[in-house]
């Protein structure tokens, strides 16, 4: 008898444990996915930048430097969350910030900057998203710690907080400073 | 002021499903006639007042009242009225409203359909969906007004996010709530069983109409969502295993596993808490659902209304109402067992086995969805688990659960002798084996194994379906006449095994042989897919009431006459420019043709998107059929006469809790 109660039971154990798991998972963030270009150079691309037309950046211009690279758009509201903090890493810290403009239109992009200031080295203009799809891009923003080899070393899915900032990427940064 | 009226009203209704939740309970168990009858007068009130907040939310958005700051968030002036209609369960407070009313809407139902019905058991009923109504609507009040004031007021709405400007959002969302929410019923009835101690055969039978139309409103939900994401581009198909999809298939799946399970309890007594398991998991699985979708506890590429603060909320909601059934299961349950004995060979013993396969299908979608959770939360890493898994493991479990659908109804109840059965059967299965190996190769060119068998299982089906109709009628002196006898219960169970085989046969063909080119063309330059010529005909720009789009003119041919013309477009909102593609799709009988229109490449040039999707209408057929058999059984007569059989069973409240229910006459042998 009493072993049998027992499995009347189960259903309620399964769903505690279940329940438990939701629980844990409320205060965790499934956008931080890991990317699969993590140690892989940067992907190649070839673009025109948002200031200048006629002025291509590419991968190649990647190399050289530990940067961060940013990917946003004028219509993305959380790009607008995060950018004084891109601004204040840019101007405080002196982080090197390149942007990937995704899918904007170039006046709007530009209008966007001169609104909100402009923290980074140059933006390339990815118009169509084919540099996007190449990034592996999940939404904007997205930012991506390069060293100076060109690798991804880093990749932060949606706005980038103070708190991440500080304790990852900023010392992150330092360290790859580090290497030659 | 509309917006305070409404907010008012959402207050009186939670109040009402206070007392609808409290006093009918305390009333049952003291046996005080006047307190059982509260029930109805509440559930009447609590359905009013939510009808009443509802109309004034809606009458918010039509009239562009941006001083309620929902409204000012999913609306625009430029919005057409059909979406400032549907826009109302757009976004996440609106859509708990819509739930609230559903809620009350099933509860007024089960009011009005409740009077054959033991006075007790229906107060009971009508109270625990009276506690899940106060825990949604105290949630909408507390964590979610959708009648928050918003001052000052702006000039203009921010508008409904373009993906869900689509008439997949007229419809899908009020289906698949109207089943989520229906899933309540059967879980009410479960507990009012448990707490009563009576799951015997009038239980079951009264328990089957509720989970059968909550069970075909699921259904039609799924498929349409599931046609929505078909054409919406970016949403990975028809159907992608998305974390979302999954939480509104796991209820699916346990609300098929009870139908069949309450089909054995009705007839036979058998599987009694098993049963009340089944009821309270669908219903517990909607809510997990609920809580996946809102919480953003899982990245999807659906979810529309995340917030980690309501999840906290839903959570406890879920706490609250799972964990307590789950305890009153563990502590009723064992008194209501059944003793009912059956062959393996049997009637029981398919629908056992049918219940376990549809077990195991819905664990391997609840271990997929949940395990990128599960690694997370014990610091082992982020994975995405993908279509790769579901389809390895989803795929080998339904060839077994489809070949026991067309054996189950050719088998008797209690006992059957195996060699009668192969007798019977086994040329129907060679023949759709070996008509399922030949058919790919003839429509399509070539086959595999997979596809082989899928296609022989899905004519085996048919074939044993069609053939089981004709054994009812053959015996009869005058087979047509014989037609409208059978209940309609019988049709419903054929109709839906035949959507079964439609549906699978459908899925495997687009599964193997559907075809996607990526290209790029100049105006004048044709493509061949599919049998098609495609030319390219440019781009011109046209205007929507809210946006402005690039169309597409794509010529389309075949054996050198044209066909149509295919104008699919690429949108950008004027509020929020997110650019948009709508693809457009040429159906036939034997195939979709879809284009999607990609980027400018330069000079005139356009990157397009073609798929040639095999059969692709047939899902939406076979599931059409499915849902149609599910609405077609739940208006059996027999359900309704059920009323007065319950009357003959009497009435006595003050039966002692506790004891099981002798089974009733056509219950099993205990």
């Amino acid at each position: 008898m009493n072993r049998s109660r027992l499995v009347f039971l189960l259903p309620l154990l399964m769903f505690l444990i279940i329940g438990a798991f939701l629980a844990v998972g409320l205060g965790l963030n499934p956008r931080l996915l890991p990317s699969p270009l993590i140690g892989k150079p940067v992907p190649e691309f070839d673009l025109p930048t948002l200031e200048q037309p006629a002025r291509r950046v590419g991968h190649q211009d990647l190399h050289g430097q530990v940067a961060l690279v940013n990917i946003w758009a004028s219509w993305c509201v959380s790009c607008r969350q995060e950018h004084p903090l891109l601004v204040e890493l840019s101007e405080r810290h002196g982080v090197t910030i390149f942007g990937i403009n995704y899918k904007d239109a170039r006046d709007e992009g530009l209008a966007y900057l001169r609104r909100g200031g402009n923290p980074y080295q140059w933006n390339a203009h990815d118009l169509d998203g084919r540099a996007g799809i190449e990034w592996g891009v999940y939404g904007t923003p997205e930012t991506y710690v390069v060293d100076r080899q060109g690798r991804i070393r880093y990749k932060h899915v949606g706005p980038l907080t103070r708190e991440r900032a500080e304790q990852e990427i900023l010392p992150l940064i330092a360290e790859l400073e580090e290497e030659t | 002021m509309i917006g305070e009226i409404g907010q008012f009203a959402l207050l009186l209704a939670l109040l009402m499903a206070l007392v609808q939740g409290t006093v009918p309970l305390i009333g049952a168990q003291r046996g005080i006639q006047s307190w059982v009858a509260t029930a109805h007068t509440a559930v009447t009130g609590q359905f009013v007042f939510l009808a009443v907040s509802y109309v004034c939310l809606t009458w918010a958005f039509i009239t562009h009242d941006f001083s309620v700051s929902y409204v000012a968030s999913h609306s625009n002036t430029n919005l057409p009225l059909m979406y400032r209609i549907s826009g109302v369960w757009g976004g996440h407070e609106g859509s708990l409203v819509l739930w609230g009313l559903m809620l009350a809407g099933w509860s007024l139902a089960v009011s009005r359909f409740s009077k054959g019905l033991p006075a007790v058991m229906a107060a009971r009923t009508l109270a625990i969906m009276g506690l899940v109504s106060v825990g949604i609507l105290s949630f909408t009040l507390f964590t979610s007004n959708p009648f928050e004031p918003l001052f000052p007021v702006p000039a203009d709405g921010r508008d409904l996010n373009p993906l869900l400007q689509d008439p997949g959002l007229v419809l899908h969302p009020p289906m698949l709530y109207m089943g989520y929410v229906g899933l309540a019923v059967p879980f009410a009835i479960a507990m009012a069983g448990l707490i009563d101690g009576r799951l015997d055969a009038a239980w079951a039978r009264w328990s089957r109409p509720w989970a059968l139309t909550a069970w075909a409103f699921l259904g039609a939900g799924i498929a349409l969502g599931s046609w929505w994401a078909y054409y919406t581009l970016g949403w990975g198909g028809w159907w992608f295993w998305d974390p979302v999809e999954n939480a509104s298939f796991m209820p699916f799946l346990a609300a098929t596993a009870l139908l069949h399970s309450l089909a054995a309890t009705e007839k036979r007594g058998a599987f009694r808490s098993w049963t009340v398991l089944l009821a309270i998991s669908a219903f517990s699985l909607s809510l997990l659902g609920t809580f996946l979708v809102r919480s953003g506890v899982l990245t999807s590429v659906h979810a529309f209304a995340t917030d980690p603060d309501r999840g906290l909320y839903i959570l406890l909601l879920l706490a609250v109402v799972v964990g307590g059934s789950f305890s009153l299961y563990a502590w009723r349950a064992p008194a209501v067992r059944s003793h009912a004995r059956f062959d393996p060979v049997s009637r029981e013993g398919s629908l056992l086995a049918n219940n376990v396969l549809l077990t195991v299908a819905l664990a391997a979608v609840l271990v997929g969805t949940l395990y990128p959770l599960f690694l997370d939360a014990l610091g082992l890493g982020k994975i995405s688990v993908g279509p790769p898994y579901f389809d390895a493991v989803f795929g080998p479990l339904m060839v077994p659960l489809v070949f026991l659908t067309g054996l189950g109804p050719l088998l008797r109840w209690k006992r059957m002798s195996a060699t009668e059965i192969s007798r019977r059967i086994w040329h129907t299965l060679v023949a759709a084996l070996i008509v399922g190996a030949v058919l790919p190769l003839l429509l399509m060119g070539s086959t595999t194994v997979m596809t082989s068998l899928g296609i022989g299982m899905a004519l085996w089906l048919a074939a044993a379906s069609l053939r089981d109709l004709w054994s009812k009628l053959a015996h009869r002196r005058r087979p047509l006449a014989g037609l409208r006898k059978l209940p309609a219960a019988y049709y419903g169970m054929l109709t839906s095994h035949l959507g079964l085989a439609v549906l699978v046969f459908g899925i495997t063909m687009v599964n193997t042989f559907e075809s996607e080119r990526d290209i790029r063309m100049a105006p004048g330059q044709t493509h061949e897919q599919g049998g098609y010529t495609l030319r390219f005909d440019g781009v011109r720009p046209v205007q929507g009431p809210n946006y402005d789009a690039q169309e597409a003119l794509i010529t389309v041919s075949r054996d050198g006459r044209q066909v149509t013309e295919l104008r699919p477009q690429k949108r950008v909102y004027w509020v929020q420019r997110e650019p948009m593609s709508n693809a457009a799709i040429r159906t036939r009988f034997s195939h979709d043709l879809m284009v999607a229109l990609g980027n400018p490449m330069g000079g005139g040039t356009w990157s397009l998107r073609v798929y040639h999707n095999p059969f692709q209408a047939w899902l939406w057929f076979g599931s059409g059929l499915i849902v149609l058999g599910g609405f077609i059984a739940a208006a059996d007569r027999r359900y309704r006469l059920l009323n007065v059989v319950a009357r003959e069973g009497g009435t006595d409240p003050a039966r002692e809790s506790g004891a099981s229910r002798p089974a009733t006459a056509e219950g099993g042998p205990s």
